[in-house]
């Protein structure tokens, strides 16, 4: 197994608090890994210092062979294109509609006949389970559970081999979220896509994740297989997989 | 007895305080206005009675619980005297959670030198980090002008439709009224002496030369600036330009450099829509009120008033238009992750970008001064 994504040694202060320190973990091509822990510990940072979105402050990360820190401006804009980001949010261009939204990496980035790009868009909203006749509309007309399956369209736009997702069920229904996940499950299928996702949703936990990494007092608590996660000692894991609560 | 209130009785040293009704949060002042008028030094003991009492909520068992540890340190014992399970409960839940919660901690005051130092520090964190947007901004200016091929036509045509010809009704109206006003005001001076053809001298260079470019450019300001920062800041706020950034659109090269690029072309035709609105309702009071005719205006116009004066007013366009756009998207850029940021920064946008416009046009003034201009 290869790896996509290393990061050794991380440290992230902010705003004078220690969030990470000493933080090391690994992820393979063609896991779906998950990054897990109480709230605050810094699971949605660590996932913004991936994507270079945030300053890598101690420590290194590796993505897909590039050390973010030792990047210059082409290859960062090549490895942008080699993955998709979905927001919590969303985060649609709210001046554009579905199928502009999903179709401006296509249109700034090749040369694609507008023919071929109406196609591709066409195929990237199918497989998400949108209808073609949802493309005109702008995402404040939508729905939350559309607008994620929107946005996941278009962070699979120009077919990455890398998906970073936030918290992708939070704010669905139990239906669209379990939906989500079969998702999920399918675009690894077909893309042979490695998934990298935050998430607090057990049952997709359980129903998803190949590999987890468990984030608790600045470091790594647990990284493996859900299979030895209840040996473990820590309070929030005990709390969160075995329901204990006082 | 429905109604809520207490009795105080005095024995001896010996308080007996009976509450009838209920005790909740809506009597807690006024019982407290009365048990504080308590002379503690006459008492030895005090009986709380809530034999009468129906119903205790969590706020009256925290102001019973802190009244007995204040009797207590003046030496005062105190007996509950209740058979009511709930109301005995209730106490006993407010004092063993009192005993080990943590009392909040109030923030630290800061002194008047802390708070000037921090302010300080703050300001010139903001203006440096206004210094990194400005150099980011001609860095990737710079790298996206090497070729034509990088210049967004379509955001520019779209921003120049927005704030430039849906600007001009309001430019027009504005600067018309103002060229009335300021004729119409001159004009009863001038007719005092029977100068009235200077009018003409004075509307053409005031006009052309300040009038027309700061109006402009303060209307430029209100509308686009404060639109620009609201934009961009809800983007902001909605992850979208996170968003453009992981796939690789550098928001500056899709909104920043468009935008500035856009209003540094409008602000000089949106200027030279003033001269000729302002220039006009000059002429309509000279006609009215001074009776000089159009023919007459226009050739002394053509005579007195220099070509000079109106190209230097159209040459502070870009300038001010640059200020402005500027200014507007680096506040949008500086929004919080809180919707209240939204308007402060708007608010800061139009108020810095119209005083820079003003410093912008007193500069020129001294320079275009000294050069004989």
């Amino acid at each position: 197994m290869d790896k996509v994504i290393e990061v050794k040694n991380l440290k992230t202060v902010l705003d004078s608090r220690v969030i990470h320190n000493g933080l090391n973990l690994t992820i393979n091509r063609g896991d779906i890994y998950g990054l897990l822990g109480p709230s605050g510990c810094g699971k949605t940072t660590l996932l913004r210092e991936m994507v270079m979105l945030e300053k890598i402050q101690g420590g290194d990360i590796e993505v897909l062979g590039q050390n973010l820190n030792h990047i210059n401006h082409n290859q960062a804009q090549k490895l942008r294109r080699e993955w998709g980001v979905l927001f919590q949010a969303g985060a649609l261009f709210s001046s554009l509609t579905l199928k502009e939204n999903i179709s401006l990496p296509l249109v700034e980035y090749t040369n694609l006949s507008k023919k071929m790009i109406d196609e591709i868009v066409e195929f990237k909203i199918n497989i998400v389970g949108l209808k073609p006749s949802d493309a005109h509309l702008y995402p404040s007309q939508i729905s939350g559970g559309m607008n994620k399956k929107a946005a996941l369209a278009r962070s699979l736009a120009m077919d990455p081999k890398l998906l970073f997702l936030d918290e992708p069920t939070s704010g669905l229904d139990p239906i669209s979220a379990r939906d989500f996940d079969n998702l999920i499950l399918k675009l690894r299928e077909l893309f042979n896509l490695t998934i990298i996702m935050v998430t607090h949703d057990l049952e997709s936990i359980y129903g998803t994740l190949d590999r987890l990494a468990i984030i608790d007092q600045q470091k790594i608590a647990y990284e493996g297989s859900l299979e030895n996660i209840k040996s473990v000692e820590s309070e929030f894991i005990q709390t969160f997989f075995e329901g204990k609560y006082e | 007895m429905k109604e809520n209130h207490i009795i105080l009785d005095y024995i001896d040293d010996k308080l007996s305080i009976k509450f009838y009704g209920e005790f909740n949060l809506y009597n807690i002042s006024e019982y407290e206005d009365k048990l504080n008028k308590i002379e503690l030094t006459k008492i030895k003991i005090v009986d709380l009675d809530f034999s009468e009492l129906t119903f205790l909520d969590s706020a009256g068992a925290i102001f019973i619980d802190s009244f007995e540890k204040k009797m207590f340190s003046n030496d005062i014992s105190v007996d509950i005297l209740s058979k009511d399970k709930n109301i005995l409960n209730t106490i006993k839940l407010i004092k063993d959670e009192k005993k080990d919660a943590p009392k909040l901690s109030h923030p630290k005051k800061e002194s008047i030198t802390e708070r000037i130092g921090r302010r300080t520090y703050n300001n010139y964190l903001g203006f440096i980090s206004f210094i990194a947007f400005m150099g980011e901004m001609f860095a990737t200016k710079f790298h996206y002008l090497r070729s034509y091929k990088n210049i967004r036509f379509k955001e520019i045509a779209y921003e120049l439709n927005d704030s430039m010809v849906k600007a001009f009704g309001i430019i027009a109206l504005t600067s018309f009224l103002i060229g009335l006003v300021v004729a119409y005001q001159s004009a009863y001076q001038l007719k005092l002496y029977g100068a009235n053809i200077f009018i003409v001298d004075m509307l053409g260079i005031s006009i052309l030369r300040e009038l027309a470019p700061l109006i402009t450019a303060i209307v430029i300001a209100g509308r686009s600036g404060s639109a620009f920062t609201a934009q961009i800041g809800a983007m902001k706020i909605t992850q979208e330009l996170d968003a453009m950034r992981t796939m690789g659109f550098d928001p500056h090269k899709f909104l920043v450099i468009p935008k500035i690029i856009a209003l540094m072309i409008a602000m000089p035709i949106l200027i030279f829509l003033a001269d000729m609105m302002g220039i006009l309702g000059g002429m309509v009071v000279a006609n009215i009120d001074l009776s000089i005719t159009t023919d007459l205006f226009l050739d002394r116009f053509n005579e007195v008033v220099d070509v000079k004066h109106f190209f230097i007013g159209i040459l502070k366009g870009p300038f001010f238009a640059f200020l402005i756009a500027s200014i507007a998207i680096y506040r949008g850029l500086m929004v919080k992750n809180d919707t209240q940021s939204i308007g402060v920064n708007t608010t800061k946008s139009v108020v810095e970008s119209i005083f820079a416009v003003i410093v912008c046009d007193a500069i020129f003034s001294i320079v275009f001064t000294n050069l004989g201009i």
